[in-house]
């Protein structure tokens, strides 16, 4: 079940980062000049840092640790 | 001249950071190779993001997306923010996990001891070693380019090269693996820095970025630079391959060894995006508006080139010539200094491919017991010197597009060989048939990607894709029919108990 989860986030994250419906746009503009297929993937690259901290928090290797 | 001073400057600093590190060395082969498995959090992931980030990271994206506009963030940033942390997290844990506990150095030394193999790994050795030194001979190049046209010619392109071939090497030859990881942790901090600074002091200079967007978007010739129309989906939805590279390069794959404890993984992977979205953001931003940098003769004539033929133009220098143009002369010096950190990344890749070298091979057929450990760390630093000798002579003899070339069929190359690493780390059904028919099958097809002609696709797919998933299924199809190591191996890499 969590293996499934983790899959299926991943996969999604995969497939958000294939913005397709921004394709032809440059509007709206982010703080008056960012255009929208920068700025999306700017927030994109931030949700993944948020992802990464929770694959860190629930899906740290197990047993790792013990070769320390 | 007064920002190439900035430079040389920069230079003696890295350099006495190497022979601070030579003062802390043990002289042991483990204290030369990785520091001693001692690395700290932030040391482990600023020098670690260092390696990985080389001149393209701040001079090729501007070029990149001079030419192809905001394309080249999502193409290559934001891919690798999703891909190169999930390596770290899956496989550099294992690969620091294993390393640690049976007192592996090097990738090859792993996969002989997973599969139970001596030649099959000298062969992975050698793809790897064939595919990495493009790299090096192009960083070489780039610190002379550099130092040539920050100095506005005052330094000829060969001094530059000998210069930064000599610190580098220097550093590398004294410090070893601390040297390397201490100057790019600082390398990294400049460049970081670098980011913010050049973005606010060229956008102030063009007139505020509000301006130089609004400017953009109502000239029909560069409007579509700020959208990714001209750019196909297949090719975009390919590069997402392209960061499974990270982990099978030699220098990260190595870099994950040094780690004092896995857990200062956890912020490496964290923080991984960010740093790429401070380096990258402001330099793919910078490089699309300098096409509305008509002032600066240079650009100008890019601009008018682009337009005649309607095709890419060397951009590369776009970013050096905004900050001679709009920055004053010791910001412009300082912010050299930050693209000389991002160009001499191809200190760990000769710290790398000396690694391997003695220990892959000197130790591995016998040197080390011969000769003894002092001699295994001499004939490393010996290869140090030799690796950087021929960097730099092949440098001044060759033509940048040639290792430009090399260094993009180096990449499919790598990025084919992360399902070895999966397969060995991940998969206890691995045999070293299997690894022996992927690497096979990735050496024969970079070699033929570099016969095909330039931008070759297969069902518009980039050949990184059909390399990739065609390694994967050879690991799998190969490793089911084929006899498996012996037990003892298996279960030693996989303990019962383990997930």
């Amino acid at each position: 079940m969590k293996l499934a989860l983790i899959v299926i986030t991943i996969a999604a994250f995969y497939v958000l980062h294939q913005d397709w419906w921004n394709w032809s746009a440059a509007r709206p503009l982010a703080f008056r000049f960012l255009p929208v297929g920068l700025w999306y993937h700017a927030i994109y690259t931030i949700a993944a840092a948020l992802l990464m901290a929770a694959l860190v928090r629930w899906c740290w290797p197990s047993g790792s640790e013990r070769d320390e | 001249m007064i920002p190439a001073l900035f430079v040389l400057a920069y230079l003696a600093i890295v350099l006495y950071i190497g022979i601070f590190a030579f003062r802390r060395s043990s002289g042991q082969s483990e204290d030369f190779f990785l520091a001693g498995r001692s690395l700290g959090p932030w040391v482990f992931l600023l020098s670690l993001f260092g390696s990985h980030m080389t001149a393209f990271a701040i001079l090729g994206s501007s070029g990149h997306a001079f030419n192809f506009g905001i394309v080249t963030y999502g193409l290559m940033a934001s891919s690798s923010a999703l891909v190169v942390p999930l390596c770290l997290l899956f496989l550099g844990t294992r690969l620091w996990s294993v390393g640690k506990r049976f007192g592996l150095i090097t990738p090859v030394q792993i996969f002989r001891d997973r599969w139970e193999c001596g030649h099959i790994g000298t062969l992975i050795f050698f793809l790897q070693a064939a595919l990495l030194v493009p790299y090096i001979i192009i960083g070489v190049m780039g610190g002379g380019t550099t130092l040539s046209v920050i100095s506005g010619g005052f330094i000829p392109f060969w001094l530059g090269g000998l210069i930064v071939a000599l610190v580098v090497m220097s550093y590398v030859f004294f410090g070893g693996m601390r040297g390397t990881a201490w100057v790019n942790a600082f390398q990294t901090v400049l460049f970081l820095s670098f980011g913010a600074i050049a973005v606010t002091l060229i956008s102030q200079g063009m007139g505020g970025f509000a301006a130089v967007t609004e400017r953009l978007l109502n000239n029909p010739n560069t409007a579509s630079l700020l959208t990714r129309e001209n750019f196909s989906l297949t090719t975009f939805l390919g590069y997402t391959f392209n960061p499974l590279s990270a982990i099978a390069f030699p220098h990260i794959a190595i870099f994950c060894l040094t780690a004092r404890k896995v857990t200062q993984f956890k912020r490496t992977v964290i923080f991984y995006p960010i740093c790429l979205l401070l380096i990258w953001l402001p330099c793919v931003y910078l490089g699309v508006a300098a096409n509305q940098a008509t002032d600066i003769p240079a650009i100008e004539a890019k601009i008018e080139a682009k337009a005649a033929t309607g095709r890419p133009v060397p951009g590369d220098d776009v970013l050096l010539q905004l900050l001679g143009r709009y920055a004053p002369v010791w910001v412009a010096g300082l912010l050299g200094a930050g693209i000389m950190a991002a160009v001499m990344a191809s200190d760990s890749q000769i710290l790398a491919l000396s690694t391997m070298f003695t220990e892959d091979i000197f130790a591995f057929y016998g040197g080390k017991d011969k000769f003894g450990e002092r001699a295994q760390i001499a004939t490393g630093r010996l290869f140090v010197v030799l690796v950087t000798a021929f960097a730099y002579f092949t440098a001044l003899n060759a033509k940048v597009a040639i290792f430009d070339l090399a260094v993009q069929y180096a990449f499919a190359g790598y990025a084919a060989m992360a399902p070895l690493f999966v397969a060995a780390l991940c998969w206890r059904g691995s045999t070293k048939w299997g690894a022996l028919a992927s690497t096979l099958f990735i050496a024969a097809s970079t070699f033929a990607l570099y016969l095909l002609p330039r931008g070759f696709t297969i069902a518009g797919f980039a050949p990184v894709v059909p390399m990739t998933i065609i390694s994967a299924a050879l690991v799998w199809g190969v490793s089911s029919l084929t006899p498996k190591p012996s037990t003892v191996t298996i279960d030693r890499y996989f303990p019962p108990s383990s997930v």
